[in-house]
This record gives structure tokens, C-alpha cells and sequence, in this order.
């Protein structure tokens, strides 16, 4: 099972199982970690599961989809080049290591 | 009262958010989340979308792992509904005779498919959609070439619909009134709407109610109409609304009228009981009541009573947001309208929203594929700014005034 890291900036990290297929946003909600809101379940249309992908996993991860871009200049805290949506990750065997920060917040 | 004992009467989205928001902030006394249902708290939104049309990840309903409740300290009584709310010793006493004694108790209590009473409403194959089971009997029925009726084009029937489609059925809406959602949407939406779902191969029939549902065998083939067409069907989806849950809180003496009547902080007419989401209805500033079924109502109700309990003194406000996903077309809307009389449009044909006015105020703004526009102007609303109609013209930067707003 892949497992995927994630940094809090209060310098605790979570790391937790993923099952393959879902996204990355259902990971945090199903492992418990904080900083992810997720207010709409993951249909992309409120921008409050933000996170930022090391930059080691950026190519893996794959690209930001063409609405996905939009949102992120949406988001609570400033976007970067490395930021993406989690719940438009799905997590795969590829993945196994993946290591995400989380932003300070979502709201 | 160093450690109160909350009692929490339904294990829906506000159930669970108030229990969660709880736990986050600190509180330590007991949480008890009570549900009819026989699941932990889940997602309701997929059921009439991507779960429904069979595409969503079965995990993609939980709302959180099964062991976040024990690690969390809520103790949960599922599927045992709510038998009696005893005022006078502060207690819960579930359908199985278990009681729970509160020092506050929160209703949260949802609502339930508006019961339509018409020949043939028994057959096999006319079902409601409300809960996960109903979602997953509806989808087994969902197959490629099978007719299904819907009655109601709202949110929930338009949702099924599409749902349908993608599963290969063949999809008809009928809506009693002239044009689809009419009580909830502006003219301009409701018909992109309604263009959407016929260029779809949907059948939208407006202006026409249903008169009877015929069977043999004890199950529905058939759908007659008001104006005598018959339509033939293999499934007849029921989509015309819900009603507030309200019986415990009718037969406990508390006030209740359209939903569980509580006040600015969301207290009903017993202080030691709150009521949130879909059956609390509630005062909103210029004097109004309203009851809103929606996740956001839901989230932030319940974490404003959350807050409450922990100690803030502060009065209930919130935007009020909304969306839906059909045939992969997001419609987002923010505030609330029963009805404009000036809307300004800004943005392409596929992708734009329409800003709805009374006279110079602001009432909502519903977008469609534009989350960004929704997103803005929460953000706008949400800082206590408004738009004039000006304001809503293309040529201005709302993210320029949305930052502005935030400081």
C-alpha cells in the first residue's frame, strides 16, 4: 500500500496508507490529517484542498488540468509552482513515498 | 459545568461536523452522535452524481475512516433512531428504550423525501433518493436502455437524470411548473440547464404534473401526465423535494414551523437544545426565516454551534453557497434568491455567471463552469463587501476588489 507524507508547518508530520485509486484528498480524510478541508468532497469547486508537492514528485504527480489551474489562483493561501488540488491526485503504486506540505490554511 | 455532555440527534453531514469541530477545538466532554441510518457519517452529495452513475471509488463516500470516531472519543448509536426527547430530565431515549442523558442536545436531524400521494405510488420500481441505499437500489435499476421518469426537475431530478444517461438509460424529466427550478434559479440558468440535458438526450417536459402511476405485477410501467400523454417506464424516480425531520422535536413541545424554529444562535425555544442543517430554520438579517438544505448550511451551523458550546458569544452568519454537477457542467451558486428583477451576465456562452439583483442589491450570483467568478465573490460577501450592477460588469477585477476587501 502506498504510503504518502504530510508536512504540517507546525513541523508534525502525518504519514499515512493510501489505498491505490483514490485521490489524494481522500487519503488525508481517511487517515485523519488535518489541514485538508475538502468542504465539497472532492468536485473541484471550492478550492480548500490545497497542497504543495515536493518538488522530487512534481514530474510523477503529473500536470495541473485546465480548470484545476484556475482554482488554484483561488486558493487561501498563495499558490506556487508546486501546488495542486488533492483531490485531483489519484494515488497509485507510483506514488508510494509521495511527500505533500500542507498550507498554513484552506479557508 | 466543567465537562457538558452533548447529545448529537443525527448522523448526517452536521452531525458529523459538530461532533468533528468539537473534538478539534479541544472539548473534552462526552459527544454522543445518534443516527437512523445503519452507516458512519457520509457524504450525501455523490449519491445523486458520480456514485449513482456507478464512476466514484466506494471509499470516496466515507467521510472519515471508521476509527476516527473511537480515536475521537464519539460514541455513536447508529441505526437506532431518536424515539423520544424527554425535556424535563434531559434525556434521549433511542428506539431500542436506551437512554442519554444531555446537558445539551443538538437536533440535526435532516429531512426526508416530501411524501407524494398518488395512484401507484406502492409499485415496485418508484423510488426515492435520499440515502445510500436508496442511491445503490436506484443505480442497480440504472442499466443501458432502461426508461426512467423522473418526477421534479430540481437539483436532485436533473442530477439523476444525468446520472441516468451515463449509465445508458433513457432519461425523462417532468416538471410541474413553466420552466425547470424556477424557485431557485434564474431564468437565464434554468434554461442553459434545461438546453444542457435536451442536447444530452434528455426529455424535458415542463408544465406538466403526474396523474397517476400504472403497473401490472406490482411493478410501474407506465407514467400518465395531467395532460393525458402516457410515458412508459421501467423506473420512476420521485424528485420533488423534502420535508424538514421534525418529529421528535414536535412531540417534545418545541417550537416548529417549516422545520425546527431556533434563533440567531441557533437555539430553539429550549436553551438547552440547538437545531442545525437541513432541519433548522432559522433568522437572517432584514427580518426573514429560512431553512436551507445544503452542505455549507449544514458545515457551518454545525460549526458555529461547536464554537458556541466552547464559549463564543457571537450570533449565527453566514454566505449561504450551493452547487451541482450535471453531465460535467458545475453550477455553483452564492447567496440566496427566491426571485431578482435585474441580472447582469459576464463571461462566454460555456463558461460565465449571472449576478442577479433586487433594485441595487446584490442577491446571488450563480456561475456556471466558472468557479472562479463563485469563488470571488465569496470571498467578496464573505468580507461583508456587495456588488452594484456596475461592479458586475466585465470590465471590472473583482479578485482586485476581493483583495481590497480582505485588506
Amino acid at each position: 500500500m502506498p504510503k504518502v507524507t504530510f508536512i504540517h508547518n507546525d513541523g508534525i508530520d502525518d504519514v499515512v496508507d493510501a489505498s491505490p485509486g483514490t485521490t489524494l484528498m481522500q487519503t488525508a480524510m481517511l487517515g485523519d490529517v488535518v489541514g485538508i478541508v475538502a468542504e465539497c468532497g472532492g468536485s473541484m469547486m471550492c478550492a480548500t484542498c490545497h497542497v504543495y508537492v515536493h518538488e522530487d514528485w512534481m514530474e510523477k504527480v503529473g500536470e495541473r488540468g485546465e480548470m484545476e489551474e484556475e482554482m488554484l489562483e483561488s486558493t487561501s493561501e498563495p499558490s506556487r509552482p508546486t501546488s495542486r488540488l488533492s483531490c485531483q491526485i489519484t494515488v497509485s503504486e507510483e506514488l508510494d513515498g509521495l511527500i505533500v506540505e500542507t498550507p498554513r490554511t484552506q479557508l | 459545568m466543567n465537562t457538558p455532555r452533548i447529545v448529537i440527534a443525527g448522523a448526517g453531514t452536521a452531525g458529523h461536523h459538530l461532533a468533528a469541530a468539537l473534538r478539534e477545538s479541544g472539548f473534552d466532554g462526552a459527544v454522543s452522535l445518534i443516527g437512523d441510518e445503519p452507516h458512519l457519517p457520509y457524504h450525501r452529495p455523490p449519491l445523486s452524481k458520480d456514485y449513482l452513475a456507478g464512476t466514484a471509488h466506494p471509499d470516496s463516500l466515507s467521510l472519515r475512516a471508521p476509527a476516527f470516531y473511537t480515536e475521537h472519543k464519539v460514541a455513536t448509536h447508529l441505526g437506532i433512531p431518536v424515539r423520544q426527547i424527554d425535556r424535563t430530565t434531559h434525556r434521549v431515549v433511542l428506539a431500542d428504550d436506551r437512554p442519554l442523558a444531555y446537558d445539551h442536545l443538538v437536533l440535526a436531524l435532516g429531512a426526508s423525501p416530501r411524501p407524494f400521494d398518488i395512484p401507484g405510488r406502492d409499485l415496485g420500481g418508484v423510488v426515492e433518493l435520499r440515502t445510500r441505499a436508496d442511491a445503490e437500489s436506484l443505480r442497480e435499476h440504472l442499466r443501458e436502455g432502461c426508461r426512467v421518469v423522473v418526477v421534479g426537475g430540481g437539483f436532485i431530478g436533473l442530477e439523476v437524470a444525468a446520472a441516468a444517461r451515463k449509465r445508458g438509460a433513457d432519461a425523462t424529466v417532468l416538471e410541474a411548473m413553466p420552466t425547470l427550478m424556477s424557485r431557485a434559479l434564474s431564468a437565464t440558468a434554468a434554461a442553459h440547464l434545461a438546453e444542457l440535458h435536451t442536447a444530452q438526450g434528455v426529455r424535458v417536459i415542463c408544465s406538466t404534473a403526474v396523474s397517476a402511476l400504472e403497473g401490472s405485477a406490482g411493478r410501474v410501467h407506465a407514467v400518465t401526465t395531467s395532460n393525458g400523454q402516457r410515458l412508459a417506464a421501467d423506473v420512476v424516480v420521485l424528485g420533488i423535494g423534502v420535508v424538514p425531520n421534525v418529529a421528535p422535536a414536535a412531540a417534545a413541545g418545541l417550537d416548529v414551523a417549516n422545520g425546527v424554529v431556533v434563533d440567531e444562535y441557533l437555539t430553539t425555544s429550549d436553551p438547552r437544545i440547538s437545531a442545525v442543517g437541513d432541519c433548522a430554520n432559522f433568522p437572517v438579517p432584514c427580518g426573514d426565516r429560512i431553512r436551507l438544505e445544503s452542505i455549507q448550511n449544514a458545515v457551518d451551523q454545525a460549526r458555529y454551534v461547536a464554537r458556541r458550546i466552547n464559549g463564543h458569544t457571537g450570533t449565527y452568519s453566514a454566505v449561504p453557497y450551493f452547487w451541482s454537477d450535471q453531465f460535467g457542467m458545475k453550477l455553483q451558486i452564492v447567496g440566496h434568491a427566491a426571485r431578482s428583477d435585474r441580472t447582469v451576465i459576464r463571461g462566454t456562452d460555456t463558461k460565465f455567471s449571472i449576478f442577479r439583483f433586487h433594485g441595487n442589491e446584490l442577491a446571488a450570483v450563480e456561475s456556471i463552469n466558472d468557479p472562479v467568478t463563485h469563488l470571488t465573490v465569496r470571498k467578496i460577501l464573505g468580507a461583508g463587501g456587495t456588488l452594484t450592477p456596475d461592479q458586475a460588469d466585465e470590465t471590472v477585477d473583482l479578485r482586485a476588489l476581493a483583495r481590497n476587501l480582505a485588506g
